[in-house]
């Protein structure tokens, strides 16, 4: 309940800071917090997931971004009453579609039931992979994890695009001091 | 024992927090975003010990290991506004 409490209050500072530099700082505190409550929460994988790419790539990536832009946040001209009322709503929505979920650490929901079982029992005969997890991952769920695969080799040669550009201005602006 | 030192860190991670968020100058950030990371650590430890299970102490290494890479990130960018200057000392691939 202290780490929700200070992940709202580093929210708000993110929204009222206007300097990015300080906001990529403040987005790294409160992944490290959100890992924090994600292993609260028993997740400690998530939490290894998010500590990982929140505190730590992303924001390499956004100081990348920081140098090919400005580091001032322009103070907005309109109050933004449509985009706040669009998210008030989005969020009573989600926590609706919550209400009627099972309790934390049930153990006859759905998840528990219907397929778990028979993938622990049949997924070495089946697939001959030792690792359940692996062999859902690779077998049970090919096709989904081959689509997951393409979505992050696409962002993967985005990203390197958008690194070579840079890089090649880094290499002219040197050769210019040399020369 | 474990539950009154979770509470100390959540107070010192609350502090930390504070200077964070009202810290004048981006380096008083800096050092929120350490001591929070830090306060992680600890934090990971505390709990793995509280609920049993003393390997989540493998993870806090890997905490620090990512909490060092992204203050070296930061302030390489504050040293040279550049993330992709390749210095005399280290010869970077890409």
């Amino acid at each position: 309940m202290v780490l929700l409490t200070l992940m709202a209050a580093v929210v708000i500072g993110i929204v009222r800071v206007r300097n990015l530099f300080s906001v990529v700082v403040l987005g790294g505190i409160y992944s490290f917090l959100m890992a924090t409550v994600m292993l609260v929460l028993d997740a400690v994988d998530v939490a290894m997931t998010e500590a990982a790419v929140g505190a730590g790539v992303s924001t390499v990536l956004m100081l990348s971004v920081l140098y090919l832009t400005k580091t001032e946040e322009h103070v907005p001209q309109h109050t933004p009453i449509v985009p706040l009322f669009v998210a008030i709503v989005t969020g009573a929505v989600l926590v609706y579609g919550t209400i009627d979920k099972p309790a934390f650490g049930i153990a006859d929901t759905p998840m528990h039931n219907h397929v778990g079982a028979r993938y622990l029992e049949q997924s070495i005969p089946e697939t001959g992979v030792p690792n359940v997890v692996t062999s859902v991952l690779a077998s049970y769920r090919g096709f989904d994890t081959l689509g997951e695969t393409t979505v992050i080799f696409t962002a993967g040669i985005g990203v390197l695009l958008l690194m070579k550009r840079r890089s090649r201005k880094v290499d002219r602006s040197s050769d210019e001091e040399q020369g | 024992m474990f539950t009154a030192a979770i509470l100390a860190v959540l107070v010192a991670l609350t502090l930390a927090v504070v200077r964070a968020l009202r810290g004048p100058t981006v380096f008083d950030r800096l050092v929120g975003l350490n001591a929070v990371g830090n306060g992680a650590i600890l934090l990971l430890a505390l709990f793995g010990f509280l609920t049993g299970r003393p390997e989540f102490l493998d993870i806090g290494i890997i905490y620090a290991l990512l909490n060092i890479i992204g203050t070296i990130a930061v302030l390489k960018f504050f040293r040279r506004g550049d993330l992709g200057y390749a210095g005399e000392e280290e010869e970077a691939g890409s």
